[in-house]
């Protein structure tokens, strides 16, 4: 088998999710359901973002498609079949977590380690990736060493190592300062490009939503059920001159109304 | 670099030759009885006269020290690992492992003869009691308090339990486990004086002649043999954490 190349085209993979439900249940206190019969399709090679506010169960929906959290009803399919794939699914944390006793290299390289892969194959394929977000030069160095930005690039590479059909990203850009938070915004909309992949973005931000998606799906307040699904009427090619254009205002209007109507207010 | 050494040695090294001169002078101005209080100068002369008594003794504890230590690792991070597994596992036998913290060694410290006779085997056994416990307490901090993200990432490439606990869980605790390690070395010296008064040997033994013979001089010198000890495996600790560790702290960048 040869090294995986994280930017080589690949086809994505669709989301099925029907009727799920999540209750967390602690003792002494009232169970909380944090997602209450949802439905959501996305198709294969999509762009997706997932708005909501804050706590509204979206982070558990992005578990329970990872495979990370059980559902208690419903059912997540993902591909054609009913699991994904072994190396089909990547998950971009809200922070890099990134194993602070490993350099840049082989952080990237661990998910490849974790699946057996030849050493050989492992170095090539993170180099690989670890170029595709532009940290070559720092491949070296060690998660102490980076800023904020640079931690969080080598935890999107690290997710794209593996080649995934289906990338899952959960606030990963929230802790980060606008300029920085946009260019990462712009490579990883490359990224999606290049490879056609199939990514699904949860945010509270309606402008990232409204920048990054092909779609959006706005979630209520806990329990998280669907508002508004909403193909985003924007150019595929985005820059930062979109930022100020009137499609993009208008596009941030529709989502920011449905995000009020979830949060039971008054549209 | 050079400023360094001088910024980190010379503020310690100038309060010990102030000390050791003020206890000098004072001590012979007050006109102690040297069976009381000997002078340091007197002190040195004891540890000189009677290196051939003291340096055997001294590497005798030293040995009995290191295996107690070597012991306490092994088992402690055996035991940190095995209660880590599961909070039920946890809860039935923590309690239990406490019991290395409370037990007075000094009451205890007999026994060890009864079970392992006179000689190194029962000085071993008191420095591996006393030492043991931080060890496992501060290596089960370190097991439990790995980052659940990183748990997650493991068992979403399906990494096997062998991987989860070498390639994460371990690393992960390390800093706790060197900080289990430094608080266990002190300790370690105290259990294998104290099993020497008993079990005999090394400079347990040295102390207890030297107190019959009324030879106070010598009774320090033995004390600083034995505080020597504790702090070169203190400075041996910190060398190891520092080397390990240097990679995961920003302000140690490399040059």
């Amino acid at each position: 088998m040869s090294a995986p190349d994280p930017t080589a085209a690949r086809t994505g993979v669709a989301v099925r999710v029907r009727g799920a439900h999540r209750v967390f249940r602690s003792a002494g206190e009232a169970d909380v359901a944090a997602v209450e019969g949802l439905d959501l399709s996305i198709a294969a090679g999509e762009f997706v973002a997932i708005l909501g506010p804050s706590g509204c169960g979206k982070s558990t929906l992005l578990r329970m498609i990872a495979g990370l959290e059980v559902l208690d009803a419903g059912s997540i399919a993902v591909g054609d079949g009913g699991s994904a794939p072994k190396n089909a699914l990547a998950y971009v944390f809200q922070d890099a977590h990134l194993l602070p006793w490993r350099n840049v290299l082989s952080n990237v390289a661990l998910p490849l380690e974790l699946q057996g892969r030849a050493a050989g194959e492992r170095r090539d394929a993170a180099a690989r990736a670890i170029a595709s977000v532009g940290l070559a030069d720092a491949a070296r160095r060690h998660p102490a060493q980076l800023s904020g930005g640079m931690r969080m690039r080598v935890s999107l590479a690290r997710a794209l190592v593996t080649e995934p059909r289906l990338l899952l990203l959960d606030e990963p850009f929230a802790a980060l300062d606008e300029i920085t938070r946009q260019g990462l915004d712009d490579q990883l909309r490359a990224l999606w490009a290049a490879t056609g992949m199939t990514v699904l973005f949860v945010t509270h931000s309606i402008a990232e939503a409204a920048f990054l998606a092909e779609r959006a799906v706005v979630l209520t307040r806990r329990p998280a059920r669907v508002v508004l699904e909403h193909t985003l009427d924007l150019p595929a090619q985005r820059d930062a001159a979109l930022r100020g254009d009137a499609r993009f205002a208008r596009e941030m209007s529709v989502l920011y109304q449905a995000l009020r109507r979830g949060n039971g207010e008054a549209a | 670099m050079k400023r360094r050494f001088v910024e980190n040695f010379l503020p310690p090294a100038a309060t010990f030759l102030l000390t050791t001169a003020a206890a000098e002078f004072g001590i012979r101005a007050a006109g102690i009885s040297p069976l009381l209080l000997p002078t340091p100068s007197a002190v040195a002369r004891a540890a000189l006269q009677h290196s051939p008594t003291l340096l055997p003794a001294l590497a005798m504890t030293a040995q009995a020290v290191a295996v107690g230590l070597a012991l306490s690792i092994a088992v402690g991070l055996l035991v940190a690992i095995a209660l880590s597994t599961s909070r039920w596992v946890e809860r039935a036998f923590y309690p239990y492992a406490i019991f290395f913290q409370i037990v007075p060694i000094v009451a205890i410290a007999p026994l060890l003869v009864i079970w392992f006779g006179y000689g190194m085997r029962a000085v071993v056994a008191a420095a591996f009691i006393v030492s043991v416990f931080p060890v496992i307490a501060n290596s089960l901090a370190g097991l439990l308090s790995v980052d659940p993200a990183l748990r997650d990432l493991f068992r979403l490439y399906g990494a096997s339990g062998f991987a989860q606990l070498w390639k994460l869980s371990l690393p992960w605790a390390l800093p706790n486990v060197l900080t289990g390690l430094r608080i266990a070395a002190g300790l370690a010296v105290i259990g294998a004086i104290v099993g020497e008064f008993v079990g005999g040997g090394g400079l347990g033994v040295v102390v207890l002649e030297a107190m019959r013979q009324q030879r106070t001089d010598l009774v320090f010198a033995a004390v600083l043999h034995a505080a020597a000890l504790g702090l070169a495996l203190f400075a041996a600790v910190n060398a190891t954490s520092h080397f390990a560790l240097r990679r995961w702290h920003s302000q140690e960048t490399e040059p």
